[in-house]
């Protein structure tokens, strides 16, 4: 059974796709004849348009296209960083910007291009509709870029002229430098460029700066300066992608504005509006602006141009929501910077605020959760409310609120007609996408339903399709989504990007971009879902989800109402994603059926309005807690309980972790989340068991001793598990005399099997959490171990055994647990063999948690010592969800097919988890049961349920909406490389462990070659001699080598068994953030920091060097490297290093003096140490456990360490990363 | 005869195919009719003597193959893998109903495990003693149809995961959807081989009795 169900998973879904980009050269005509085919369509449409309308109206026309151009921009962005750009390039745009400025080292080729850029598209201003054509241009230009750039930019000459040029900055955000000049020259030649904006930017004033100053003097240049300068930072900046987006935005907003005013002087009242909007609207404002121009237009003239231009409008302000909702999303996790860019995107937020321009350019999603909290939400609705309204009237913001719920009646035919015309038209839009430029063009159609989704957006109903269809044109015309851009794997010498990696932005339409969940809680490893299984096993990618549901997240919103909303066939919670039929009604956006809104619904807390239930809170994020009735309880809610087992062995006593423990308690005894009803009990045991008698009235801890370990017992059932508060003196006393009291212990037996027993016995009355400590294997009584590893096969080649559990009592003992709502955790502290596969049963199946420290000792460790302070410390009071269980629910046709993570799969797509903690991570394998031909969107629903700390009961609820697609191109273009790593390396261990690893290692390998050699087979013009991936998997092979020679995975090196296991448990239960970390690490140079491109964090400066690639040739002996594991911090220091940066970062004289063990940087008051320090501590406060840092000098034996996760070179055993390339490509070839 | 058709309401009494329980039912009014026929055709063949037939069936094991219609060890055989394979057609229909009503949520998976995992030794037990009671009998044909599916109970056996109970299904893994569709897939494909193997049966007891 188990086999052949391995062999399927990792053979057919862990295959990955293909690429087209086989030959960069065929690639670029390969790429142009499918994307150009849409494209040149796209132009025409608009270009047509334009060309009728008088040339004032045709102005407009272009400001509509302008916000094409916008996302077009994005979605250079994406291409040119494929990832990271999306997410953090909007929010950081902003005050990134000015950095890009000020480092344009950063993007190498880049400078030069940018500034022509930066000409370019002032020449667009010149001419009077400029900003409309060149924003349109832009768009255009982007997808020139894509596909054949210079046939495009002559196009657009024709309509735009210069605006085309504009378009040209687009296409420098692609990345290229040598088309970059093409563009520029063009662009050049049009425009007679203004003093560009660009130097003008400095790094924190940016917002405000660039906005008066483009408003002031000749707002249209300023503008397009802005523009292009962002364009170019925003393609290029692959090394800085965040800064651009904001600014991009509220360029786009500003641009817009000229515009208007410029070509309509007539509409003052509109321009007005256009101003409210951005001052009053959140986010959305940037959007409306744009907006507002459209419906400007409309209003002056009739016509058809009305249409399309509303339709732009839509998708303008769906890129500027898009773009927005980025960088809310991050700007609201501050808490957990994943990446530098998180934290730019506050500070945008803030300058933002500052000017109140720039307010608009504000993320919506921290708007709407402050508003939750604080009540700015108002703003948030109107302000999405507006967006959809502008076409009625220009009004302001809320005045278009009441428009759109007047409108809403003939709105709601709307959606079905909507939806279809979505879906088929879908697949033409191709052109889009990129994921930004893919916003665009979905954002057209999908607006409609959007609209239809909250209703309101009452708009052209009638209109609705022509607009949508000549959007669809225009956006059409949008270059080829960057992603799909083919690669030439073998001759891209630096695959990896400067920046960190983001996750692709699902092509959605703004409206749904913005409202869904973060990529941060949920993702998904194909954001455009493939029609059917078919399409989905030709694309050979596996398809499914990663699952962070219980991440720290500062801001929330937490909905306490008497009815929690939701469908009545399939339990799904209402969600932003579900469409109100009217206001009485709304279809469930899983199961489609249509329920009743109940009347407690149709008031709005937040706004004390009545009869608005699409402004609730839970349809206005994705993202919601709910207060959770005694509905939604078996029992009363449980205390917090818990219980830890410790070792006291004469091994653990010599190892001396008893003392770090007992210390961390005593520190945290206070800060362990829970109410008054908060429980403690502990246990010791060697060969016998010790129970602690805390009661109340004791003058002092009593200890029971249970030598009887074939039938354990409690001796006092009522005073093991004590209340904190009540005995917390007696807990202090036994805390501080545990660590000697069995300093003389001669026990060397462990008896952990019936210590577990005795625990589970403890604690099932109530449930809890067991932190077992173990230093060796158990020896003695039920669940004993015995040693299976043979050290000299650690380094073998062939076979890896063990990998699974020798006895199922670990597994059965867990089961027992988690029924009764326990988790145990583990903690391994051994220096031997202590058979980890078998003792992580105990966590694996009830939810725990599991810690590794190998040889820890407390004084000659001290590095590992720290680590288990440390990580005490998170332990200890980071949250915890009690008796919790999460569902995961899709849209019909969709299932699950398999989860992967620690908990106990109860039903098919119910997890019975006894503890919920903020670290842990889940996999989900999704299988396509039936076909999704009549549906145009997917979504999946997690909702945990758990029991809070205080004794709440609550459910978090993430909702995720995706697109279908299908064509196998728009499959390949929406990949999720780094959920795709991550959810094969979870395959790959249920492979190992299956089967055998090295079945894993070739499922992992064939996940290449089947990908990318349908890849191949999907673009025939491509070069067959050449490796050909599309940018979305172009690290794809990288990763899938960086897995391979993962201690997990990894063969011919000497890996110890237990290490190895750990290793594979990380994988199962990391969340992607950390997953990826561990495997493939980030190298950074730190001896030459500097502030470009910082971000400020806390009133701290954090450098943000650039990444780079894995491999000896970058580490220079005149440098030192900084590398980032997830885990384990390395400096590498080589002999040639500045004395002055071991003089002022390490604090020693010279190279030699550095001592061999040194695991801190020490806190001089210097420039370049404060640096360094600031920059380790922000990478170290992103994650959980709290990482090691180690101090390697060049000479010294642990540099191994270090080199062994330079994954791109050669080892002994394995291959380099080019090995690895022409090793698939001739596999691919066979 | 009697024990079969005792077994049939309960066979019935799963929901699990209508097609099955027809499929049953036409095979009992066969065998009622076959082993009608064998009765009266003995008296009718050899009405003078004491029919060998009984006394064999009586005896332990007669070898001797006497010319009269015998009831061999052979045709012993036969019936008694008729009956178990009844039997085993039961577990095969529970089996299918027990994995559907995991697919469809109704039950805990660690229920049930344990209500499914004691019956599968019994299952390969029954299945492997029929075929030591063929290989006795020299029924080398039926011996050779029963093969692969005695060789896959001993793979399957073999590789069960760890385990410190008998069985087969672990409930950390048999929510896997792989799995899970694979135990269904394994409970029909069983269930068609029982099926086909009690008529195969039906069909060599008569051809043993008839013909010896």
């Amino acid at each position: 059974m188990s086999a052949p169900a391995g062999s399927s998973h990792p053979a057919a879904s862990a295959r990955i796709p293909p690429k087209f980009g086989g030959a960069a050269v065929s690639g670029a005509a390969a790429p142009a004849g499918p994307g150009a085919g849409p494209a040149p369509h796209q132009q025409n449409g608009p270009a047509q348009n334009q060309m009728q309308v008088p040339s004032g109206y045709g102005l407009h026309h272009q400001n509509y296209i302008a916000p094409s151009g916008h996302y077009s921009q994005g979605p250079g962005k994406m291409t040119s960083l494929p990832l990271d750009t999306q997410c953090g390039d909007y929010y950081s745009a902003l005050y990134t910007v000015p950095t890009q400025n000020v480092t344009p080292n950063t993007v190498n080729q880049q400078p030069g291009a940018q500034q022509l850029y930066s000409r370019g598209p002032p020449a667009p201003h010149i001419v009077g509709s400029t900003l409309g054509s060149f924003q349109g241009a832009a768009s255009s230009a982007s997808h020139l870029h894509t596909s054949a750039s210079q046939p495009y930019s002559s196009f657009v000459n024709h309509y735009n002229s210069p605006a085309m040029y504009s378009a040209s900055s687009s296409v420098a955000s692609q990345g290229f430098p040598s088309t970059c000049g093409h563009y520029a020259m063009s662009t050049v030649s049009n425009a007679a460029y203004p003093s560009v904006s660009y130097p003008s930017l400095p790094a924190g004033d940016t917002y405000g700066q660039m906005f008066t100053s483009q408003n002031a003097p000749t707002v249209r240049p300023v503008k397009d300066n802005s523009f292009s300068g962002q364009n170019t930072a925003i393609s290029h900046p692959s090394p800085l992608p965040p800064p651009p987006s904001q600014q991009h935005h509220q360029q786009q907003s500003l641009s817009g504005y000229n515009t208007l005013t410029w070509s309509s002087p007539g509409l003052p009242s509109t321009q007005d509006n256009l101003i409210r909007n951005h001052t009053g609207s959140l986010a959305v404002a940037n959007n409306n602006p744009t907006i507002t121009d459209s419906l400007s237009c409309p209003v002056m003239q009739n016509v058809q141009p009305p249409k399309s231009s509303p339709v732009v409008s839509t998708v303008l302000s769906g890129s500027s929501g898009s773009s927005s909702t980025r960088t809310p999303l991050t700007a609201n996790h501050p808490v957990e910077p994943v990446t530098s860019v998180t934290q730019p995107s506050e500070l945008l937020q803030q300058k933002g605020v500052d000017s109140s321009s720039t307010t608009s350019s504000a993320s919506p999603m921290p708007n709407s959760y402050d508003a939750l909290e604080g009540g700015s939400y108002p703003d948030m609705l109107s302000s999405s409310a507006s967006s959809p309204a502008p076409d009625p009237a220009p009004e302001p913001d809320p005045a278009s609120a009441p428009a759109p719920a007047s409108a809403a009646a003939p709105v709601i035919p709307q959606p079905s007609k909507v939806a279809k015309p979505f879906g088929y038209g879908y697949p033409t839009l191709q052109p889009g996408y990129q994921n930004a430029t893919a916003p665009l063009i979905s954002g057209v159609q999908p607006s409609n339903p959007v609209y239809s989704g909250f209703q309101q957006y009452p708009q052209y109903p009638g209109v609705n399709q022509l607009s949508s269809s000549i959007g669809g044109l225009s956006l059409q015309s949008s270059p080829q989504p960057e992603s799909l851009r083919p690669v030439n794997l073998t001759q891209e010498r630096n695959i990896l990007p400067m920046t960190p990696v983001w996750a692709p932005v699902p092509n959605l339409n703004a409206d749904l971009k913005k409202l869904n969940c973060s990529p941060d809680s949920f993702r998904c490893t194909l954001t455009n879902i493939p029609q059917t299984q078919a399409l989905l096993n030709k694309a050979k990618l596996p398809l499914g989800l990663l699952l962070h549901p219980f991440r720290d997240l500062t801001q929330l919103p937490v909905i306490t109402s008497n009815t929690i909303v939701r469908c009545r066939s399939c339990r799904t919670y209402i969600n932003p994603f579900v469409s109100f039929i009217d206001q009485r009604r709304w279809k469930c956006n899983l199961c489609y059926r249509v329920n009743d809104v109940p009347e407690e619904f149709m008031y709005n807390p937040l706004t004390r309005s009545y009869g608005e239930p699409h402004k609730r809170p839970e349809v206005q994020n994705s993202t919601v807690e709910f207060i959770a009735s005694s509905d939604y309880m078996l029992r009363p809610p449980q205390p917090a309980v818990y219980l830890f087992v410790l070792d006291v062995s004469h091994n653990a006593v010599e190892a001396g972790y008893l003392t770090i423990l007992c210390q961390s308690l005593l520190e945290n005894l206070d800060k362990l989340p829970g109410d008054s009803r908060t429980r403690i009990g502990f246990m010791t045991f060697d060969s016998t068991i010790h129970f602690y008698n805390l009661q109340e009235g004791l003058s002092q801890p009593q200890m029971l001793i249970v030598s009887d370990i074939d039938d354990v017992f409690l001796p006092t059932p009522d005073s093991l598990l004590v209340n904190l508060y009540e005995s917390k003196e007696l807990i202090k006393d036994l805390l501080n005399a545990l660590p000697n009291m069995f300093t003389n212990t001669r026990e060397t037996h462990s008896a952990l099997g019936p210590a577990l027993q005795a625990a589970f016995k403890l604690m099932s009355p109530t449930g809890g959490r067991v932190s077992v400590f173990q230093t060796q294997l158990p020896s003695l009584g039920a669940g004993l171990l015995q040693s299976r590893e043979d050290p000299n096969q650690r380094s073998s080649t062939k076979v890896v055994q063990h990998l699974g559990p020798a006895t199922d009592f670990y597994k059965k003992l867990a089961l027992d647990c988690s029924g009764q709502q326990t988790a145990v955790d583990l903690f391994l502290l051994s220096s031997q063999y202590s058979d980890l596969a078998s003792l992580a049963c105990m966590s694996k199946y009830s939810a725990g948690c599991i810690y590794y420290y190998p040889s820890f000792h407390y004084t000659h460790n001290p590095s590992q010592a720290e680590k288990l302070q440390k990580d005490l410390k998170r332990y200890l009071t980071r949250k915890i969800g009690f008796e919790a269980v999460m569902r995961i629910r899709c849209t019909k046709g969709l299932s699950m097919h398999t989860f992967h993570g620690n908990f106990f799969v109860r039903s098919t797509d119910l997890l019975s988890l006894a503890n919920i903690n903020p670290d842990a991570g889940f996999a989900v394998q999704l299988s396509i049961e039936e076909s999704l031909t009549d549906t145009s969107l997917v979504c999946f629903q997690t909702a945990l349920l758990y029991t809070s700390s205080k004794g709440e009961r609550r459910i978090r609820v993430h909702t995720l909406c995706l697109p279908v697609v299908s064509s196998l191109a728009d499959v390949y273009a929406g990949v999720d490389v780094q959920a795709a790593i991550c959810l094969l390396a979870n395959m790959a261990v249920d492979r190992s462990v299956s089967s055998s690893l090295s079945d894993a290692r070739d499922a992992l390998v064939n996940a290449v070659v089947d990908s990318l050699s349908a890849y191949g087979s999907t673009v025939s013009n491509l070069q067959h001699s050449a490796l050909m991936a599309p940018s979305s998997l172009k690290l794809f092979p990288l990763y899938v080598l960086a897995l391979l020679k993962q201690k997990a995975f990894r063969t011919g090196t000497s890996t110890r068994l237990d290490d190895r296991v750990y290793a594979m448990c990380q994988i199962k239960s990391q969340p992607l953030v950390h997953l990826m970390k561990m495997i493939h690490p980030n190298l950074y140079r730190i001896d030459r920091l500097t502030d470009e491109g910082a971000v400020h964090v806390n009133d701290r400066v954090v450098p943000q060097p650039p990444l780079q690639k894995l491999s000896a040739e970058k580490l220079t002996r005149e440098g030192a490297f900084l590398m980032d594991c997830g885990s384990v911090f390395y400096i590498w220091v080589g002999k040639g290093c500045d004395n002055n940066f071991i003089e002022d970062v390490l604090g020693y004289t010279n190279f030699a003096s550095i001592p061999q063990k040194m695991t801190h940087l020490p806190e001089l008051d210097t420039l370049s140490s404060e640096r360094a320090r600031s920059f380790i501590t922000w990478l170290r406060d992103s994650r959980p456990l709290s990482p090691i840092l180690h101090i390697v000098k060049d000479e010294s034996p642990a540099k191994a360490e270090f080199f062994q996760h330079l994954i791109e070179d050669r080892t002994e055993a394995a291959f380099s990363y080019y090995e690895f390339l022409l090793h698939v490509q001739q596999q691919i070839c066979k | 005869m009697s024990v079969q058709r005792r077994l049939r309401p309960s066979e019935g009494a799963g929901a699990a195919g209508l097609v099955r329980r027809r499929a049953e039912r036409a095979g009992a009014a066969a065998v009622a009719v076959a082993v009608a026929a064998v009765a009266g055709g003995s008296e009718w063949f050899y009405p003078e003597g004491p029919a060998p037939p009984f006394s064999a069936g009586n005896g332990a094991a007669p070898r001797s193959s006497s010319p009269a219609m015998a009831f061999t060890f052979a045709a012993f055989c036969y019936m008694l893998a008729l009956l178990l394979t009844a039997a085993l057609i039961f577990f095969a229909i529970w089996h299918i109903i027990a994995f559907d009503e995991l697919k469809t949520d109704y039950k805990n998976p660690i229920d049930q495990c344990n209500t499914l995992n004691p019956l599968v030794l019994p299952e390969y037990l029954i299945h492997a003693f029929f075929c030591v009671m063929f290989l006795c009998a020299a029924e080398w044909l039926t011996l050779g149809l029963n093969m692969p599916l005695l060789a896959y109970h001993i793979w399957r056996y073999m590789s069960r995961p760890v385990m410190s109970g008998p069985g087969l299904y672990d409930p950390t893994t048999i929510m896997n959807a792989d799995i899970l569709a694979y135990c269904q897939k394994e409970g029909w494909c069983k269930l068609a081989f029982y099926l086909l193997a009690f008529f195969y049966y039906l069909y060599g007891m008569i051809y043993v009795l008839v013909s010896s």
